[in-house]
């Protein structure tokens, strides 16, 4: 019996719970006048006594769940030899896997003493006591609400309103999501940020002029202790963000203006949906473009004309990073284009400026605002974009504005410190996350500022 | 130039269930030009409209209207909502081509050029026909940007001392100098409503244009700034042909020389305006200057 | 002051005076804005070309027409079709005598070596499926269309150009003389790659599919549609119908809009940290892709819906409260299925974003080499763009093709889905 089983058997009881709530509530007034002579309608205490019956019990079930292993290794540890517990953390750590790889009866890394398959004997043991204790806890705490909650009902019982306000502290527990989401990003990049921290000071990585995250593995080991300064890091973001803007602003704002202000409605009609398909590639496949067809492409036309260009440029990612972004800023200075009020539009016109006078004159001025709001978004998001610059971008920390050469980002880092083995305490891995939290503050920052921008622009004109 | 006959009495004093069922549409060939009471000619004309049809889609909103605009002098037209005052007032310097689905027939003139003359350009013809417009719309620059705004897209002025003095006068004519002359670096939005109705006027005739239309200017303001744009209009005749559209019979009368009276599309009446005002012909224009409706 | 007939005589010389140069000046603005939509056009199109020209073939795999001999003292010595027996055979040495027999005149280890070559390295996996399923036919003998190596398959297709010197090619002359010979008997032919849909990953091309990824991609969508759509949506609701104006809503709403624009990677980052290293997940699986997407979505699924639900004129809310149904009622029985085609709208939207999300998914180890088909959402799996990716890194040229490929595939599925999207809203649109 495994908990999908357990699950299984609380949603059946839940039923059970809410044809009994039904019946019940029928029966209590059957001779008094019949369903008319209940609060709410029979249904409501259905749900009411199922709610009963499976709220508590799945609570009950979910911490279980989630305390079970933690008890379960304290007390396999708390059984161990001497000498075993006093092993490293790590280490011990590795002897637990093995347990539990033996308990489960899979391969095991160490060899196998009696010691460990004691332990592994005692692990079994505990989850099964564990597992029935939680079977039977669940189970009968399912049955008392199933029957607390059949007691409470009589026709005066507003059951309604008790389903209706357990449901709407359900809605509210959804609505907190996207504030628990935002604080597990800043607990879980912010705590291993500080134990990073621990070894390499905060000056040295906000201001180290070098990057090159390779440290020795052992202690007696030759080779670098590793250099943690981002500013490389960030030199390299910014160019290929730079790049991305130059060519992303002027043809975007460009097009937005031409398709909202002169294209004819036909043109739009195509246009318009052609030019948001951008929008809808995912960034891997810029990068593949990027990395196999751009790439190439500008080295191959850069020799002739006598100039070194990288295969892995910043000119190629930012590049395409630009074609990217296009559609994200044609799209909101076309918002923000037409938030402008016709009459400024009418105003310029009837005093006889042209028709790109007025645009350049009045809608773009008075469209600044939020084109600026704009534009600062997708630098945030220029900066926070990670495949395109993993493909295209190289990996070597090169402190330079040659766009022609290669440069590496923040986000490439982030992923070439974490993907493949990592070890949780190694200053590499770490260090992923401190580069984590300054990609959060940077991108935070320019996001509130945006939507504030924004924000304000268009309370202007409503 | 063409001088209109009124037709009998007879036919247009319908009774008041005709109004109900809409104005029944003139096209009989014993008129001179249309259904139009009294003289739509002026001694001195500036702009002449014959036979202006416009269409929004294939909605007939004007029907068959002429009517001229004489020099320095100020034309009210009046009407109830949806009569269309509005939208003949921006056939004049062809305000309605930025509405894709309208279409305008007829001809208008601007002395002797014709204004919807494919060949013609509507970049000058704006300069030489201002508008100002129902509600005040600065630009969200500063005072001196606003007014500088026409003299510099068509580079009126030579140097930066000139369009200081352009500036300086149009506020001066528009009667907004002395209120905003130490702050002319502020926004225009900034201003009062009344201010910035007069610093959108100030705007219009910093072009120096011939002719400008107004188109409610003061539906947007209290009374007191009405009564000070009202009077600047009057100061402005001297100089300039007006022609305004307005909701309130009373500006009309208080403003204009002549008065044009529009329903559902059609021109009804057109005459001085102490005469529309005192003596109308029309039963349609007696029956909304008595307030039946409007 | 200036006299009014000499100030307008002025006018508009002055106007007419400088009005070519300022037609000039529309006009180059009017094509410059033309050229920016035409440029971010060719874009669109150069992309889709370069990706269609390189991937359209990685639709069909070469394979050599072999006449196999099922041998049963190769296969089952015993004759007690033992499956165990059966599975271990070499059926790789079947294969070989077949090649030989195909072109008797090959002589010597290095030559016969190259011969083999030809075939792919997993053709011998076909006998086997066949076998085992079929025991039947040993001792028989059956025609069998077996996939060739990846470079016989580039040089069938033309990638590899036959008449390049022998030492800049790949492949050297007796090779492209066999498959000539081949050719000019039609034993060899451009089939069907029903393998590249269905299989899972290898590191041989020719055996690679994205079987695999679709079904891991696949796995990672339910979980992140079964989450995220009803957290959504309820979130919706609440924000919408029922929360009070206030500081807290207000700070729901500021993390709603920022998480909107927060990097994808850092929700990776998250999901390392939370679901991995602390509630102890597993690495690779689904389940915590699917988990780490819903965060990701959530705030374009909640920002669709509440629009959904604003567009819902007030007066139907009224006409429930007024005959006295509860705001709840209100809100369920006749709010919500008004919104529902927009709020669906969106949730497709959002999980088309999902599907090609690839950051996140590599830092929580989605990125492993991985053969088998998953078949759940604890199995370690990948996704089609992390497939994607994984592919684009691998030099051989045949893999250019099958990454291509896969990208057509991805994006057949995007614009599908898209493509659903449009069509719900088109058709239930509604003007109040």
């Amino acid at each position: 019996m495994s908990n999908t089983l357990l699950i299984l058997i609380l949603l059946g009881l839940m039923v059970l719970a809410y044809w009994l709530g039904v019946r019940r509530s029928r029966r209590l007034v059957a001779g008094s006048g019949g369903v008319r002579a209940l609060h709410s309608l029979p249904a409501y205490y259905g749900f009411f006594t199922a709610l009963w019956c499976g709220l508590p019990a799945l609570l009950v079930l979910f911490l279980w769940v989630s305390l079970q292993p933690g008890v379960i290794r304290d007390l396999v540890i708390s059984d161990l030899p001497e000498m075993e517990r006093a092993l490293p953390p790590a280490q011990l750590g590795l002897v637990i896997n093995d347990i539990q790889n033996l308990a489960q009866g899979n391969i095991v890394s160490a060899e196998v003493n009696p010691a460990m398959e004691q332990a592994a004997a005692h692990y079994q043991r505990l989850q099964q006591t564990g597992y029935a204790a939680s079977v039977v806890v669940v189970l009968s705490l399912a049955l008392a609400g199933l029957s607390l909650g059949w007691r409470l009902i009589t026709p005066k019982f507003r059951a309604r309103n008790r389903v209706e306000s357990v449901v709407k502290w359900l809605l509210v527990g959804c609505s907190t999501i996207a504030i628990f989401t935002t604080l597990g990003i800043v607990l879980s990049v912010l705590f291993e940020a500080i134990r990073f921290f621990e070894t390499v000071p905060i000056t040295e990585f906000l201001f180290g002029l070098e990057w090159s995250p390779q440290m020795a593995i052992r202690e007696d080991q030759v080779g670098s202790s590793g250099a943690f300064g981002v500013i490389p890091l960030f030199a390299g973001t910014l160019l290929i963000a730079l790049i991305a803007m130059l060519v992303a602003v002027p043809i975007g704002l460009m097009s937005a203006i031409y398709l909202s202000e002169y294209a004819g409605a036909h043109f739009r009609a195509w246009a318009k949906p052609l030019l948001e398909i951008l929008a809808g590639i995912p960034t891997v496949v810029y990068g593949f473009f990027a990395a196999l067809t751009v790439a190439p492409f500008i080295r191959n036309n850069g020799a002739p004309l006598g100039l070194d260009v990288s295969s892995e440029s910043a000119l190629a990612a930012g590049l395409v990073m630009g074609i990217m972004i296009i559609p994200f800023i044609s799209s909101l200075s076309d918002d923000v284009i037409n938030a402008v009020p016709q009459t400024m539009r009418d105003a310029s016109l009837g005093i006889g400026a042209t028709h790109s006078e007025t645009v350049r004159k009045v809608i773009l001025p008075a469209a600044l605002p939020g084109i600026v709001g704009g534009i600062l978004l997708a630098v945030s998001r220029a900066i926070g974009e990670t495949m395109i610059v993993v493909m295209a971008a190289g990996l070597s920390a090169n402190l330079t504005a040659n766009p022609l050469q290669s440069v590496t980002t923040v986000t490439v880092q982030i992923v070439t410190l974490l993907v493949g083995d990592q070890e949780f305490d190694s200053p590499k891995t770490l260090a992923a996350f401190a580069l984590g939290l300054l990609l959060f503050l940077i991108t935070l920052v320019l996001n509130v500022v945006a939507l504030h921008v924004v924000r304000r622009y268009r309370e202007a004109y409503e | 130039m063409l001088s209109v006959t009124p037709d009998s009495m007879g036919t247009v004093t319908a009774p008041a269930g005709v109004i109900a069922a809409g104005f029944s549409p003139v096209a009989d060939d014993s008129r001179a030009i249309n259904g139009t009471v009294g003289d739509i000619t002026a001694i001195d004309p500036r702009m002449t409209a014959r036979h202006v049809n416009v269409y929004y889609g294939d909605k007939l909103a004007i029907n068959n209207v002429s009517l001229d605009i004489g020099k320095n002098e100020v034309i009210a037209m009046i009407g109830p909502s949806g009569c269309g005052k509005s939208t003949f007032l921006r056939c004049l310097n062809r305000m309605n081509d930025t509405i894709d689905i309208c279409r305008v027939e007829g001809e208008i003139r601007l002395d002797d050029q014709d204004i919807y003359d494919s060949g013609l350009d509507v970049v000058p013809l704006r300069a030489q026909v201002g508008m100002v417009f129902q509600k005040p719309n600065p630009f969200p620059k500063s005072i001196y940007d606003n007014v500088a705004y026409g003299p510099r897209i068509h580079g009126l002025t030579g140097s930066k001392s000139e369009l200081d003095e352009i500036v300086e006068q149009s506020l001066l004519k528009a009667g907004l100098w002395d209120e905003v002359k130490d702050r002319l670096d502020e926004v225009g939005t900034g201003l009062s409503g009344g201010q910035q109705q007069r610093l959108c006027i100030a705007r219009t005739i910093a072009v120096a244009p011939e002719v400008i239309l107004m188109d409610e200017p003061c539906s947007a303001l209290d009374p007191i700034a009405t009564a000070r744009v009202e009077e600047l209009i009057d100061e402005l005749r001297e100089q300039y042909t007006i022609a305004i559209v307005t909701h309130s019979m009373q500006q009309a009368a208080r403003v204009s020389q002549r008065t044009a009276y529009f329903h559902l599309g059609e021109l009804v009446e057109v005459g001085k305006t102490d005469d529309i005002f005192t003596n109308p012909r029309h039963r349609l224009t007696e029956d909304y200057i008595t307030g039946r409706f409007g | 002051m200036n006299k009014p007939a000499v100030e307008q005589m002025r006018t508009i010389d002055r106007v007419n005076a400088t009005l070519k140069q300022r037609y000039n000046r529309e006009c180059r603005f009017r094509r410059f804005g033309l050229g920016a939509v035409l440029l971010g056009l060719l874009f669109v199109g150069l992309m889709f070309l370069n990706i269609i020209g390189n991937g359209y073939s990685a639709f069909q795999q070469t394979r050599i027409l072999l006449e196999i001999d099922y041998r049963a003292e190769v296969i089952d010595p015993t004759g007690a079709r033992d499956p165990a027996t059966l599975s271990s055979a070499d059926y790789a040495a079947l294969v070989k005598s077949s090649l030989r027999a195909l072109f008797p005149a090959v002589q010597g280890r290095g030559e016969k070596r190259e011969l083999y070559g030809m075939l792919s390295s997993g053709a011998f996996l076909e006998l086997r499926r066949r076998v085992m399923a079929d025991p039947g036919l040993i001792g028989t003998r059956e025609q069998l269309w077996l996939p060739v190596d990846d470079d016989i398959d580039m040089l069938v297709k033309g990638y590899i150009d036959r008449r390049l010197p022998e030492s800049e090619r790949r492949l050297d002359n007796r090779v492209v003389a066999w498959v000539e010979q081949l050719e000019s008997t039609g034993a060899i032919e451009k089939q069907f790659n029903l393998t590249f849909l269905t299989g899972g990953d290898s590191r041989e091309p020719e055996l690679a599919g994205i079987g695999g990824a679709v079904m891991g991609s696949l796995y990672t969508l339910i979980v992140t549609l079964l989450l995220s759509f009803p957290i959504g949506v309820a979130a919706a609701v609440y924000l919408e119908e029922f929360a009070p104006r206030n500081r807290w809503t207000d700070l729901v709403e500021v993390n709603i809009n920022n998480l909107a624009a927060v990097p994808s990677i850092v929700f990776g980052l998250l999901g390392l940290a939370v679901f991995i290293n602390f509630f102890g997940l597993p690495r690779s699986a689904p389940l915590v892709g699917g988990m780490v997407l819903t965060l990701m979505t959530l705030p374009t699924i909640i920002i669709a819906s509440r629009a959904a639900l604003k567009s819902v004129p007030p007066s139907i809310r009224e006409a429930a409260l007024g005959v006295g149904a509860s705001r709840m009622q209100t809100v369920f029985h006749h709010v919500l299925p008004l919104a529902m085609p927009g709020m669906l709208t969106g949730t497709i939207i959002g999980m088309a974003q999902a599907l090609g999300e690839t950051a996140p998914l590599l830092m929580i180890g989605m990125v492993a080499f991985i053969v088998d088909i998953p078949g759940g959402a604890l199995d370690p799996s990948t996704v089609l763009p992390v497939q994607i990716f994984l592919w684009a890194d691998s030099p051989e040229r045949a893999f250019m093709e099958k990454t291509s490929a896969a990208i057509m595939v991805l994006l057949g599925f995007l614009i599908l889905m898209n493509v659903i999207a449009v069509i719900l809203r088109k058709r239930f649109e509604r003007r109040w």
